[in-house]
């Protein structure tokens, strides 16, 4: 168990940057675009980016213990 | 400990307080399109700017760095006087709401004020939960933990319910027109001075925590609670473990299955606006006593396994129970038994300020009436207002009320859950802000996402669902693999 749980700490690692430059992207995509209301309001967008993006960095560092062995469970 | 009429009174006054907090926090949300109409002019674009600063700063900014910000006072001085001053600060800004002249009336300094005060209520949320939690399970026996603290996990919800039964209430009292036009959507935010005052009088008369008053007297409290939550490894892989593994699925499936489910029914199923959030009071008021059960289980079963049982149900029969609902008010569907003819006059004012025109009754009691005139063969319109019949409604109440039990498995035993993760020094800090994050921001983000799925290419009302399913079934796959189930916590 302890195995799984450090290497899934790769996937960990990865999906934070990944979910923060997919939803740059929305951003990019939706802001001035075809749609209407708050999606295409540039600042819900500025909000939820600067917010997310220690969220993302947490998930990295998440991935980044899961893979040292940090939750391991003689470690706990 | 504290003996069993001891722990009762700190229940109470504990859960009174948060009860009044959330429901500060939510008649501002429910009452949004009232408070943009008197507040936030979409045609004025400063206003409207501060409109959206209102909606997402408050939820998304504010509440977590109200977490750090009190939870780091919480860890110094004490969690009684912290969660006071929430209260004081919660109860005076939601009053003062009600006070605040209109746009007509001041120009752009009420949405100005409206936005100081509510990023205040936002301020004061991200205080109040931690405080309240640790201060139960401070006094709770470590057996009875769950079962205690889910008094506390009873309020988000009950705030719910009394802020939806106040609004009702008031604009059943004084009529749609008062309460949408003149100063009617002001009393419930007024009321709240009174609930306040009655809260503190309860909350001053309680002692500390005995675990914090020990820690004080012995000199071991922390002289830097943010440095040791979010500086240390030790602590800090347990914040983010919090976060990915419980807070972020939590968040969304209390949100989903509470908020979501309240505006599904009301846009996408246009079901009437008092019958829609009936339905969500009876639910809500069915469900909640399994805050207390689930709790109480914790303590035999283990955190982890209830709640991530809750995230699983989630993440299976989200997409099945709202489809259900959706097609249990498609009237398309429906048998039609009277027609009432279109009318070229507008005779009354429904419910939410639209003028039927068109009526249609079906077989099974469903009312029908559009604003529009309604072809034949009936295709949905958002100009709809249907009013379900009673087997209908009986079923959306028995659907929500499913979805609600999956909120009180993840959310009953999360309070000890968190408590017993971090130390005593540390609690109120390391415990707030996983807390937040978890319910406000992903939580909170559930109908921007949710609108942004549906702007896609293929999608369908169902949609918006794939974001509180997807966040959900990570935490569940990560909490799976790395919490505990242990029962007995190295944190007492």
């Amino acid at each position: 168990m302890d195995n799984l749980k450090r290497n899934l700490g790769i996937i960990w690692m990865l999906i934070g940057p990944v979910l923060f430059i997919m939803l740059m992207i929305s951003a990019i995509d939706n802001i001035n675009g075809h749609t209407k209301g708050d999606i295409s309001n540039p600042i819900p967008w500025i909000i939820i980016l600067l917010v997310f993006l220690p969220i993302a960095v947490g998930l990295t560092i998440f991935g980044w213990y899961a893979l040292k062995g940090n939750y391991d469970k003689k470690s706990r | 400990m504290q003996s069993a009429k001891g722990i009762w009174k700190v229940i109470t006054a504990s859960s009174v307080g948060t009860l009044i907090e959330w429901y500060d926090f939510y008649i501002f949300g429910s009452l949004s399109t009232i408070i943009a109409q008197k507040f936030f002019p979409a045609e004025n674009p400063t206003a409207a700017l501060l409109s959206t600063l209102a909606t997402f700063a408050a939820g998304f900014i504010v509440r977590p760095f109200g977490a750090i910000f009190f939870g780091r006072l919480g860890d110094i001085i004490g969690r009684k006087y912290t969660f006071l001053l929430t209260l004081v600060l919660m109860g005076g800004a939601t009053f003062l709401i009600g006070c605040v002249p209109s746009y007509a009336t001041i120009g752009g300094w009420a949405p100005f004020l409206v936005l100081m005060l509510r990023l205040l209520q936002g301020l004061a949320l991200g205080g109040e939960y931690g405080g309240a939690a640790t201060y139960v399970a401070e006094h709770a026996p470590p057996n009875r933990r769950g079962f205690y603290t889910s008094w506390i996990q009873t309020t988000a919800t009950l705030g719910l319910f009394l802020s939806l039964g106040v609004i009702l209430g008031i604009r059943r009292l004084v009529g749609v027109d008062e309460f949408t036009n003149g100063n009617g959507w002001r009393y419930p935010f007024l009321l709240s001075i009174v609930l306040v005052i009655v809260s503190i009088i309860i909350r001053l008369k309680m002692k500390e925590s005995p675990m914090f008053t020990k820690l004080k007297s012995e000199g071991k409290t922390s002289a830097n609670p943010l440095k040791e939550s979010f500086g240390k490894r030790e602590n800090f892989k347990m914040v983010l473990l919090a976060l990915f593994g419980a807070t972020m699925g939590q968040g969304v499936i209390w949100y989903t299955s509470q908020f979501y489910a309240q505006n599904f029914i009301l846009t996408k199923c246009n079901i009437d606006y008092e019958q829609g959030n009936i339905i969500i009071l009876i639910a809500l008021a069915m469900a909640t006593p399994f805050f207390v059960l689930f709790g109480w289980l914790s303590d035999k079963w283990g955190r982890k396994n209830i709640m991530m049982a809750g995230m699983l149900l989630g993440v299976l029969f989200y997409r099945p129970i709202f489809n259900e609902i959706y097609k249990e008010a498609d009237v398309t569907k429906k048998e039609v038994t009277a027609m009432e003819p279109f009318s070229e006059t507008w005779n009354y004012v429904s419910a939410n300020g639209q003028y039927p025109r068109n009526t249609i009754e079906f077989t099974d009691g469903t009312v029908l009436k559009s604003a529009s005139k309604i072809s034949s063969p009936i295709k949905r319109s958002p100009n709809w207002q249907i009013t379900l019949g009673q087997d209908s409604k009986a079923k959306i109440i028995v659907l929500v009320f499913v979805m609600v039990l999956f909120v009180t498995m993840v959310y009953g035993p999360i309070a000890a859950f968190l408590v017993e993760l971090f130390p005593t020094k540390i609690r109120y800090t390391s415990m707030s802000l996983p807390y937040h994050i978890g319910n406000g921001v992903f939580g909170g983000l559930v109908p921007f996402i949710a609108t942004l799925i549906t702007t896609l290419p293929g999608t369908n009302a169902l949609s918006g669902l794939w974001y509180p399913i997807g966040v959900a079934a990570l935490c569940f796959i990560i909490g799976s693999l790395y919490l505990s189930n242990k029962l007995n916590s190295k944190h007492g």
